[in-house]
């Protein structure tokens, strides 16, 4: 390239650009690399020091995670030879299988959970950021910043009366109640954010269809919904990530039914010596769901991030 | 198709006037064109019609009802907007559809692709029938946006400058167009433009407004040759109508301040002085550009003349338009 261009960049800022990319990557990346790698190691491989990078992968990890497990005496492993290949790794420990562990409700519960209290908060919050986007409220300002204000303490701050409340009301350790709870939080998230993308939708397409025969919601239906799935798609990420990951309530208000993996996960540490190996892999299995459904709507998130920096 | 009424229409935006007492009666199967600057209460009118504005005061009748109380969808109105709003996440026939498919008309599926075929044709957008709506130009978004009316068949077609994005040869091709599709569906038609050409080719009635008020409403000839102001007398004409105070030439009736000279009315050979300034060769015919006494004066030449700057001419009015202080017209 001879000539000069304000668009097209040049050898040195393309390779420049790219190291900077790849390294930060590689920064962030670290971690997680370090825990799926953990995962895959013997309890001795995950404590060894210096930390090892080659090891030999086992599903020990896995099959701990998913399993309960006893000891029992030589006779009895004798007696009853192992049938499946995750029985012959616990045997190596002098161990049978007592049953499976409750990661697997735990795991559903997040799902349900995190999904349900993003659907309903994507719902409401649609409705509401429309309402405040296009009709005429009264002090709707005042109504917007009273909604965001519920985000300006930490949601900890309020864990002792909720507690108390969801006591009363007969939603502790249920799904309802943790739904409950999250969408509240991850509400205000999604009536701003979702506000501002609607507000960048103009409202002459609603007006055209109003005029062509539709009724206000078959317009916002028909009309604003297909042009806001980019804001929608980037606001559910945030908020599933939010409901995903959220620790503090899930510990204090589930304990059995409702429980989340959160909470779950740190229990393996304490159940027959610091199994690092299977927390490694419960987290693994836990990342998975966000990573899908992020890498699934990431060209929406992509645009989401960047709309409305660019002025049409 | 249907005759529309407005009585004593009102709106006002805050302390905005939109329109002030406008009342006008568009009959079935005129083609109504409401002319004025910017700002002067035009889309207000057409948004009150189509019932997306609410009137504050006054009334709308379309085919003999009182749409007061009538959504935009109930009122059989089809609208053209200024900045096209075609739907960006349909295809142009999917776009030329949508009011076709609505609860209000439910169009059966083969008759839907019938009129959007035809529209398409006489639009001349057949080719991008399959192209995303995002991926026109300018001027095809405009004949989509067009298209999206013309394919129903309301009591009133509402248009906001349809044209004015098109160029020359298609605004041409199309402003005879719509006059046909107009005239042979007898359809009713209020017309939003700044064009005068379209004003005075397209309307049986010309309305104009100025600051939310209907100052005028007649012909396009009436509005042309008989203004009853100086204002309604600027709206159409081009070049614009020449406004000289009345003692430069005298012989006007008593109170004139100014006169309205169109340019056409401007006699060449005798009268006052007035110096060439300059001669522009439009082909049909010439524009010179004239001063007399300091005041600049345009008047149209048959296009064989041809003055170097600084020619003395002398020029006389020709049935000049007399207007008071105020503006209005003294017959």
């Amino acid at each position: 390239m001879s000539s000069f261009s304000v668009t097209e960049p040049t050898k040195r800022t393309k390779w420049f650009a790219g190291t900077m990319v790849i390294v930060y990557a590689l920064i962030t990346m670290l971690p997680l690399a370090w825990i799926m790698m953990t995962g895959f190691k013997s309890p001795a491989d995950a404590i060894s020091y210096p930390p090892k990078v080659v090891f030999e992968p086992t599903l020990e990890g896995y099959v701990n995670l998913f399993t309960t497990r006893t000891r029992q005496t030589e006779e009895f492993l004798a007696a009853n030879p192992p049938e499946t290949w995750y029985e012959e790794i616990v045997r190596e420990y002098d161990m049978v299988i007592a049953g499976p562990s409750k990661f697997g409700e735990r795991f559903l519960n997040s799902v349900i959970i995190g999904f349900g209290s993003t659907f309903l908060s994507i719902v409401l919050g649609t409705l509401a950021a429309y309402a405040f986007s296009r009709f005429k409220i009264p002090l709707a300002d005042d109504l917007l910043f009273f909604i965001l204000s519920t985000r300006m303490m930490p949601p900890i701050a309020v864990a002792i009366p909720i507690f108390l409340m969801y006591r009363q009301l007969g939603l502790s350790d249920t799904h309802l109640g943790m739904i409950l709870l999250y969408t509240a939080v991850n509400i205000s998230l999604a009536v701003w954010l979702l506000k501002g993308f609607i507000d960048e939708i103009p409202r002459e397409y609603e007006e055209a269809a109003l005029i062509d025969g539709y009724t206000r919601f078959q317009a916002f239906y028909k009309v604003v919904l297909p042009q806001a799935a980019t804001g929608i798609a980037s606001t559910a990420i945030f908020c599933l990530i939010f409901a995903w990951n959220e620790y503090a309530f899930a510990v204090l208000l589930t304990s059995g039914t409702a429980q989340t993996a959160p909470p779950f996960i740190p229990t393996i540490i304490g159940v027959g010596g610091l199994d690092w190996p299977a927390v490694a892999a419960g987290a693994t299995i836990f990342l998975l769901p966000v990573m899908i459904f992020t890498i699934l709507l990431r060209k929406h998130l992509l645009r989401g991030i960047t709309f409305g920096a660019v002025r049409k | 198709m249907a005759e529309v009424i407005l009585k004593n229409l009102s709106k006002s935006f805050g302390d905005q006037v939109g329109v002030e007492d406008i009342s006008m009666t568009i009959p079935d199967g005129a083609f109504v064109v409401l002319l004025g600057p910017t700002g002067a209460g035009k889309t207000t009118t057409l948004r009150l019609i189509s019932g997306l504005e609410k009137a504050d005061r006054g009334e709308v009748w379309i085919g003999g009802r009182n749409v007061a109380s009538e959504t935009p969808a109930q009122r059989d109105v089809a609208m053209v907007f200024q900045q096209y709003s075609l739907y960006p996440h349909l295809t142009v026939r999917e776009n030329l559809a949508f009011p076709l498919k609505s609860p209000i008309l439910k169009t059966p599926a083969d008759e839907i692709t019938a009129k959007v075929d035809e529209v398409a044709r006489v639009l001349q957008i057949s080719h991008k029938l399959d192209n995303k709506a995002t991926a026109l130009s300018g001027g095809e978004m405009q004949r989509v946006s067009i298209g999206r009316a013309l394919v129903r068949e309301p009591s009133i077609y509402l248009m906001d400058e349809p044209l004015s994005s098109l160029d020359a040869k298609l605004r041409t091709d199309l402003r005879v167009e719509l006059k046909r599709i107009q005239a042979s569906l007898g359809a009713t038609l209020l017309y939003v433009t700044h064009d005068q050409i379209e004003a005075m080719t397209m309307a049986t009635h010309v309305g104009v407004l100025n600051d939310g008020h209907l100052v005028q409403f007649g012909t396009p000839r009436e509005i042309y040759e008989n203004p009853n102001s100086l204002y309604v007398a600027s709206r159409l004409g081009l070049p614009r109508i020449n406004v000289l105070p009345a003692d430069v030439f005298g012989g006007v009736p008593a109170g004139t301040t100014q006169i309205g000279l169109r340019p056409e009315h401007i006699q060449q050979g005798e009268g006052q002085e007035a110096q060439v300034q300059r001669v522009e060769h439009l082909g049909d015919q010439n524009r010179l550009h004239l001063t007399l006494k300091g005041h600049p004066i345009i008047t149209i030449a048959d296009p064989a003349t041809d003055y170097p700057t600084g020619t003395t001419l002398r020029i006389a009015p020709k049935n000049p338009l007399c207007f008071d202080a105020a503006g209005n017209r003294i017959r």
